[in-house]
């Protein structure tokens, strides 16, 4: 509800009429759009052979419930094609190339035309207006240019709504906060942790926030958490957006917050979007955790059908305030590597770790321990104590064990029983902690 | 009217007692009287020390989860009944004790009993106008000195 009370205080605008359209009509342009893809990416030898195994032509392409019956993509299906095999344009007619890091294994390669680059920045235009964005205002955008998305898709995003650019790119902190400091921008655009990164370097040089001008923050390329977004926004002084997107599918675009901040709208005019179990495919009902599945509807040089994003994600179709009718995602709750299915029911460490953060305020370290010693999972989760969490008294300490088993429960579902342990027990590597051991897997039982 | 009483947490497993005991040790930290609450899981160790504020210190340096508590040591004739008639006293003031331990020490015919209350300041309050006697820290200073 907090939430809710920030957004009169700033004023709600819609850059593009789209974004506003009853669903009925956005309905009639989605199908439209999915009979030209099906016509378009016919002689990409995968889904030729993909369409020819099942029948698919554009006319039979009845409704969009047609979607279904169309193949997945996935990256290794982008791995196996490298290059450029998902090609669908002739290679003259590319104008960029961008791709993934490639840190665990090949990279992957993207291709825009023109046109899509156009339709690109209109989409990040839409979300960048959406959280605030006004022509008048200077933007600092702290990504890196090149390959990855992030970079130019809001370079360019920024330049369609006509704002100032200060094309910072990543690296260099001290002179990151020199630029902030003299240029005066009203937004920051960069990841959320390098946001949290600025702030440690500025509170160790002694900038007080009130030394920038910054009051719109709009943060992505990764995924963060509620209690990032306080931590930004408190030690930075702005207002945190979201926003989503992977390379596959566009870049950033595919989704941000409005001024509501109550989940990403999905553009859903480009992008049709199914959130499915991970294991069997099925849809899952709206509210619940499932892979999002993205179609991009409209890109010319490289569009994928039906492409498998490993990220974990919530639906909401209620209306939102702010007037856009596209339906919204929640932040990204965990990658469908990272899912564990304990007694039939699918979880993430990130929905252990939201439960420990309605409890204490900030997550401590924590470790989900999953056994079978009979015939069903039990699980135990071990949490470090921290010394504002601690009490002399049992009662309280009882009290606090009760509390975070029970918001275990009202978030997963499951009975979890929790152990409070020392600080520093839990194993960590390089920074970051190790959350799950699955007993079960060493037994065979997986 | 209130003592400082080092509380730390630990966990129920072979050898976790040693650790903070260590640590005080080594800080030169001398134990004059502890308790220890424990479940299957964990376990408070309450400690009164001669130097609380160096213990603290030396425990949050190694890491140990460690809190300072306020609690009310008040000195009994050490014969049957002592503690009887305090406990009768804390009954009447309507106040609920959290935990308690007790402690004897050189002065003969003495021990003192260490009470957690639910609420530190209605407890002493209503103590003080039933007229018992509560040591201040110099008081237990004073005694626990070798």
């Amino acid at each position: 509800m907090t939430e809710l009370m920030m957004a009169p205080k700033l004023d709600n605008q819609v850059w593009d009429d789209a974004e506003t359209m009853p669903r009925d009509h956005l309905e009639v342009r989605q199908l439209r759009r999915l009979r030209d893809l099906v016509a378009r990416v016919a002689h990409v030898p995968f889904y030729r052979d993909a369409f020819a195994k099942e029948g698919i032509t554009p006319d039979s392409i009845q409704s969009l419930q047609d979607l279904r019956r169309l193949p997945l993509t996935t990256k290794a299906d982008l791995r196996e094609h490298y290059p450029l095999g998902f090609l669908a344009v002739p290679r003259e007619r590319v104008a960029r190339y961008h791709g993934s890091s490639g840190t665990t294994g090949r990279p992957t390669f993207v291709a825009y035309t023109a046109e899509d680059l156009a339709l690109w920045a209109n989409l990040c235009a839409r979300f960048l207006v959406a959280g605030g964005l006004r022509q008048s205002h200077t933007v600092h955008i702290a990504f890196g240019y090149g390959l990855f998305t992030g970079g130019f898709g809001l370079h360019y995003g920024v330049e369609r709504v006509g704002a100032a650019i200060v094309p910072a790119a990543s690296g260099n902190t001290e002179r990151q906060i020199m630029l902030m400091r003299d240029l005066k921008p009203e937004v920051l655009v960069c990841t959320p942790s390098y946001a949290l990164y600025i702030a440690e370097v500025m509170r160790e040089q002694g900038v007080a926030p009130g030394e920038l001008s910054l009051r719109y923050g709009h943060f992505g390329g990764e995924p963060w958490t509620e209690d990032m977004r306080h931590a930004i926004e408190r030690e930075l002084g702005v207002h945190a957006f979201n926003n989503y997107g992977l390379s596959e599918v566009i870049g950033p675009g595919v989704s941000g917050e409005c001024l509501w901040r109550t989940g990403m709208h999905i553009q859903e005019d480009h992008f049709l979007v199914e959130c499915v179990d991970p294991e069997t495919l099925d849809p899952v009902e709206d509210g619940q955790p499932g892979e999002l599945i993205f179609t991009s509807l409209t890109k010319q040089a490289l569009p994928l059908i039906r492409y498998r994003t490993r990220d974990i994600a919530r639906l909401d179709r209620s209306p939102c305030p702010c007037g856009r009718t596209g339906v919204r995602m929640s932040r990204v709750i965990g990658r469908t590597d990272d899912m564990l299915i304990i007694r039939g029911v699918n979880v993430f460490p990130s929905q252990v770790e939201e439960a420990l953060l309605r409890v204490e305020g900030t997550a401590p370290h924590y470790l989900i321990e999953i056994d079978r010693p009979g015939a069903l999972d039990e699980t135990r989760v071990r949490v470090e104590m921290r010394p504002q969490d601690f009490s002399d008294r049992m009662s309280q300490m009882h009290a606090l064990r009760e509390r975070i088993e029970h918001e275990i429960y009202s978030v997963t579902g499951l009975h979890m029983r929790v152990d409070l342990v020392e600080p520093q027990t839990l194993e960590r590597f390089v920074g970051k902690a190790k959350r799950v051991i699955d007993h079960r897997r060493e037994k065979g039982l997986l | 009217m209130k003592i400082h009483q080092l509380s730390i947490f630990l966990e129920n497993r072979a050898g976790q007692l040693r650790q903070p005991c260590r640590v005080m040790a080594e800080a030169g930290v001398d134990i004059k009287t502890l308790s220890l609450a424990d479940t299957q899981q964990f376990g408070i160790l309450r400690l009164i020390v001669d130097d609380w504020e160096k213990a603290r210190d030396a425990l949050e340096r190694a890491g140990v989860v460690a809190k300072v508590t306020e609690v009310v040591a008040i000195e009994v004739p050490d014969h049957p009944g002592g503690l009887d008639s305090v406990l009768a006293v804390i009954e009447q003031s309507g106040t609920n004790v959290e935990y308690m331990y007790a402690f004897t020490y050189g002065r003969e015919g003495k021990a003192v009993l260490i009470f957690r209350f639910e609420d530190t300041d209605k407890a002493i309050e209503g103590l003080s106008q039933r007229g018992v006697n509560m040591l201040a820290r110099a008081d237990l200073d004073a005694l626990i000195k070798p």
